[in-house]
């Protein structure tokens, strides 16, 4: 038995000795990272177990996880996680699109800089929760008054990195584009938008994170359905699994759809000659 | 077909590109612009391509096409070596790119991005970008200060058979004397702090030259004493 599983070793090895200058570096990578938590895990399950923990306050993971699977088995969770999803979905979607639409225009004629900027910056110095009761005003508590509060969130930093980045092209390749007679339109969608695509998706990456936090927001104000109702739902019935379940789902989610976010980026960013591309 | 009248570029800080620079250029025509560093000639070039709308004096092109090969590669760094070659070219023409890459040596590159370019390769680039639209006339900047000797000659030559081909107009600034020798038909010396056209000389000899001869041997003597090396760094 032990040679057999000796051999078996053996022969992975072997396998992934092509990959071995990245694979053990990564596998390290993780098993380093990920020993913390599994010992704090260990410990809070241990110590919950032996009655150190108060439970009614902070129960142990076990029970947490349970709670979670039996929401996923009922099939409550679902449309939880769905509405919340398609909550921060749409709201990024349209922060996103008139962040790049004004942004593009700002940055790119000064006109419309000395017309839109002032006032844009003056409306970014209110804290954007803020807005949350004069929203709820005038759409009441429906999905539009989440939908745009979230898109407001998504907004500045989609904005202000759109404008940077478009500020931050070099002359020079504009030039390039003057000489073959280009149109302006040309030269925007041509030259400007590419050479800001960078920070654009910088901008999108935290406009997203943000988009996060406003739904968690907008959902704690008044909402039946998603995962910030359920924080909610787990305060009023006095269970903390509830809530701890719900803001691991929000980690998961977060986490999951930047993931998606900085594949993207780095997929159509190849080109860039940064440090990170460096083979 | 070119007519330059004391045209003059100072900048806002009160510095002078060049000053009070006249002459014409014939269609067909290979003009040399030679001058020791920071004397203006780049500044002249960007205002004849009509980069730069400060200037005073006056200027008529006869035709409108005017390509432009930059001093650095200016290359689209999102974009491969065949698509920045592509840029200017309306429509598909697949072909003409890959028979210019061919052309200047890179072939077998054409995936590349810009950032995995030698200083010579994307030099190339920006020169094949500049040839594939087949511009009447044509402004050069420098534009073999970065590959080597061998290379060099060989898209000398190619400069010269698309002269021939097309009879293309061309306005090459160099500070290689024997380039200039070799390619143009007049050469401007421009001298000085701001700039000045200081001397035209007129070289007949038929092309291709014989980089040998004699008589550019003599006529190099010549110009490296108009350009009074003293003053170059
Ligand atoms: N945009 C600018 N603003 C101010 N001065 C400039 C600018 N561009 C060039 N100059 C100055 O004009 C002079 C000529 O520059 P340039 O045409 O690049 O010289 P060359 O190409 O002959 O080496 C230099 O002294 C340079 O410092
Ligand atoms: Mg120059």
């Amino acid at each position: 038995m032990l040679e057999h599983s000796e051999h078996a070793v053996l022969t992975k090895a072997n396998k992934t000795k092509q990959s071995r200058y990245t694979k053990p570096k990564t596998n390290r990578k993780v098993l380093l990272g990920s020993i913390l938590p599994l010992t704090l895990l260990i410990i809070w399950e241990a110590s919950g177990r032996m009655g150190i923990i108060e439970s009614h306050l902070l129960p142990i993971p076990s029970v947490i996880v349970e709670g979670l699977y039996q929401m996923a088995l009922e099939g409550t969770l679902w449309g939880h996680i769905g509405t919340t999803l398609i909550r921060v979905f749409a709201g990024f979607l349209i922060g996103t699109f008139t962040a790049v639409i004004i942004g593009s225009l700002v940055g790119y004629m000064k006109i419309f800089e000395e017309l839109i900027d002032p006032i844009i910056q003056a409306f970014r110095s209110i804290p954007s929760l803020a807005w949350v009761p004069l929203f709820i005003l005038w759409m009441g508590i429906g999905e539009s008054s989440k939908v745009i509060l979230i898109a407001v969130g998504v907004f500045f930093p989609v904005y202000l990195n759109m404008v940077a980045g478009i500020r931050g092209v070099d002359r020079k390749l504009i030039e390039v584009g003057k000489i073959y007679g280009y149109t302006s339109f040309e030269i925007v969608s041509k030259i400007i938008l590419p050479a800001s695509l960078p920070s654009l998706l910088t901008g999108i990456r935290s406009g997203l994170g943000l988009g996060w936090m406003f739904v968690v927001a907008a959902e704690i104000m008044g909402a039946s359905k998603g995962l910030g109702y359920l924080l909610i739902v787990g305060q009023n019935t006095y269970s903390p699994d509830v809530i701890i379940g719900s803001i691991i789902l929000f980690a998961i989610l977060g986490k999951f759809t930047d993931w998606l976010l900085k594949f993207i980026e780095e997929r159509s960013l190849r080109w860039q000659d940064s440090y990170a591309n460096q083979r | 077909m070119l007519s330059v009248e004391q045209v003059s570029r100072t900048f806002n800080n009160k510095q002078v590109g060049f000053t009070d620079v006249s002459f014409t250029v014939k269609e067909g025509e290979v003009i040399g612009i030679l001058g020791t560093s920071g004397c203006g000639k780049s500044t002249l070039l960007r205002v004849l391509a009509g980069l730069d709308k400060d200037y005073t004096g006056k200027f008529t092109w006869e035709k409108e096409q005017v390509g432009m090969m930059f001093q650095e590669p200016r290359l689209m760094p999102w974009l491969t070596v065949e698509q920045n070659v592509g840029f200017g070219m309306k429509g598909d023409s697949n072909s003409t790119i890959q028979e210019l890459l061919k052309l200047v040596g890179l072939a077998g590159f054409e995936k590349l991005y810009p950032k995995d370019l030698s200083g010579g390769m994307a030099q190339r680039t920006a020169l094949a970008r500049a040839l594939v639209t087949e511009p009447k006339v044509i402004l050069l900047d420098e534009p073999f200060s970065a590959v080597d000797a061998f290379t060099k000659m060989q898209l000398q030559k190619l400069l010269l058979s698309i002269w021939k081909q097309q009879n293309t107009t061309m306005l090459l600034v160099t500070h290689d004397i024997d380039e200039a020798l070799f390619l143009c038909d007049k050469i401007f010396i421009l001298r000085g702090q701001p700039g000045e056209l200081y001397e035209t000389i007129i070289i007949s000899e038929p092309k291709p030259r014989d980089r040998g001869d004699f008589k550019l041997t003599t006529r190099k003597a010549e110009i490296l004493s108009l350009l009074d090396l003293k003053q170059t760094v």
